[in-house]
């Protein structure tokens, strides 16, 4: 019981990640596929943060100089490593946009089955 | 709340106005901040709420304005993606089985290098924030690293969308343009907060140390405060506070500024990137070592977010 209880979050996050790569595979609208890549990324965000959870801890900051060592706290390196890659994130998103703006420039859709026609054709 | 966040996702699935998606995308990211919060993983909730509800909500919705916002309905079959995304997840639930339980203190990832982080971080930065420390000092590198590919995805934006006037700088409105000037609400309210936003976001830069947050927390409010001014008062108006050359400007002399302080350590005749030289004692070369390489990771995060925002936002349909 306990196991299924402590296990129950990763496969929230499994569900989320195959959510993320069905809308990306199943859907024509680049703009959905890069949402779906955002739900993607955010379960790997949240599975790497949960490795870092601790029984007891608290958030990774010393509130007094003295007690080093007196709290549980957090593991902080997925923390430092998902900060950064939220970051990332959003400016990877922001090319993959402006890709997109640029297609629709040149073909007149974003739509998957629009652009193989207009590429076929040409 | 993790199954309202799935419940938020397959509603993303069925929804076909892409308005809709981008909205509870935003909803989805606020969740997700307070799950973080949960998990004690307070600066990444600070990131995951300002980025993922603010900045990525709003270039969504630049995009959507250029590009439409309906998703055509297609009547395709789902079974096969359907078929795969279920093997799949299959394959990663069984491998779930190995992992160590939420919270166990004997988990692998806790037992390698972050207890000497906790044990050390403190007392050899003299930061009591450990995600600071780890940040800007132990992993310094991967830091920088990032930083780069923040600055490189700004110049892919510039290089397909590209400001307007990136010479002159200055800009009278331009014809429809988008701005919501005539809402007196929207007006008084942002001009009420915008103030506090920056103040805040300064805060967060130069606390960031003691408590939560830091120069990435730190640049994007400074950006979400900008981009608000040029959401509601329009981007040629935000232009005149910030000119492209200046944005460019800023941009590289945030990443320089980090890149600086390593080529300082190494004048110094330490490592790259090893601050403990900067002053007398070794703690206090870290201080102004970490200080330095946060206030360069704002200024190029702030610089970059408001040129992409400013990308989107000055792009017409032709």
């Amino acid at each position: 019981m306990s196991e299924a209880l402590g296990l129950y979050n990763y496969w929230i996050f499994v569900a989320l990640m195959m959510t993320g790569l069905f809308i990306v595979v199943s859907r024509g609208n680049l703009v959905k596929k890069i949402i779906g890549l955002n739900i993607f990324q955010a379960s790997v965000f949240l599975f790497f943060i949960s490795l870092g959870k601790v029984d007891h801890g608290t958030a990774p900051i010393v509130s007094h100089a003295g007690d080093h060592g007196a709290a549980i706290y957090a593991n902080p390196l997925p923390h430092v490593l998902i900060l950064t890659a939220i970051v990332v994130g959003v400016s990877t998103t922001a090319v993959a946009l402006a890709l997109v703006v640029r297609i629709f420039e040149a073909f007149g859709s974003v739509e998957d089955d629009d652009l193989h026609r207009a590429e076929h054709e040409s | 709340m993790l199954a309202f966040l799935l419940v938020i996702a397959v509603t993303i699935v069925l929804q076909h106005s892409l308005i809709a998606a981008t909205m509870l995308a935003g909803f989805f990211s606020l969740l997700m901040a307070l799950v973080f919060v949960l998990l004690d993983a307070v600066d990444v909730a600070f990131a995951e709420a300002a980025v993922g509800a603010g900045i990525t909500a709003m270039l969504l919705l630049g995009t959507l304005g250029l590009v439409g916002a309906d998703e055509r309905v297609t009547r395709r079959r789902p079974w096969l993606p359907l078929a795969v995304t279920f093997a799949a997840a299959a394959m990663l639930v069984y491998g779930t089985l190995d992992l160590p339980l939420l919270g166990d203190p004997q988990a692998p990832a806790y037992t390698h290098v972050a207890p000497y982080y906790l044990e050390f971080g403190a007392i050899e930065t003299g930061v009591p924030n450990f995600v600071t420390a780890v940040l800007a000092s132990y992993r310094g590198y991967d830091t920088l690293g990032e930083l780069f590919v923040i600055l490189t995805a700004g110049l892919g934006v510039l290089a397909m969308l590209g400001l307007r006037g990136a010479g002159s700088g200055s800009h009278a409105g331009g014809e429809g343009e988008i701005s919501m000037t005539h809402h007196p609400i929207l007006r008084v309210i942002a001009k009420l907060l915008i103030p506090f936003i920056l103040l805040f976001a300064l805060y967060v830069q130069f606390h960031g140390e003691s408590g939560p947050g830091g120069g990435f927390q730190a640049g994007v409010l400074f950006a979400a405060a900008f981009i608000l001014y040029a959401m509601v008062y329009g981007a040629s108006n935000a232009r005149r506070v910030v000119s492209a050359p200046m944005l460019y400007m800023l941009m590289a002399a945030g990443v320089l500024l980090y890149a600086g302080t390593g080529l300082a350590s190494l004048w110094y005749g330490a490592n790259f990137l090893d601050y403990g030289v900067f002053a007398g004692d070794f703690v206090s070369g870290q201080l102004v070592g970490i200080f330095l390489v946060e206030l360069g990771v704002g200024i190029a995060v702030a610089a970059t977010m408001i040129t992409i925002y400013l990308a989107f936002a000055e792009r017409r349909v032709e």
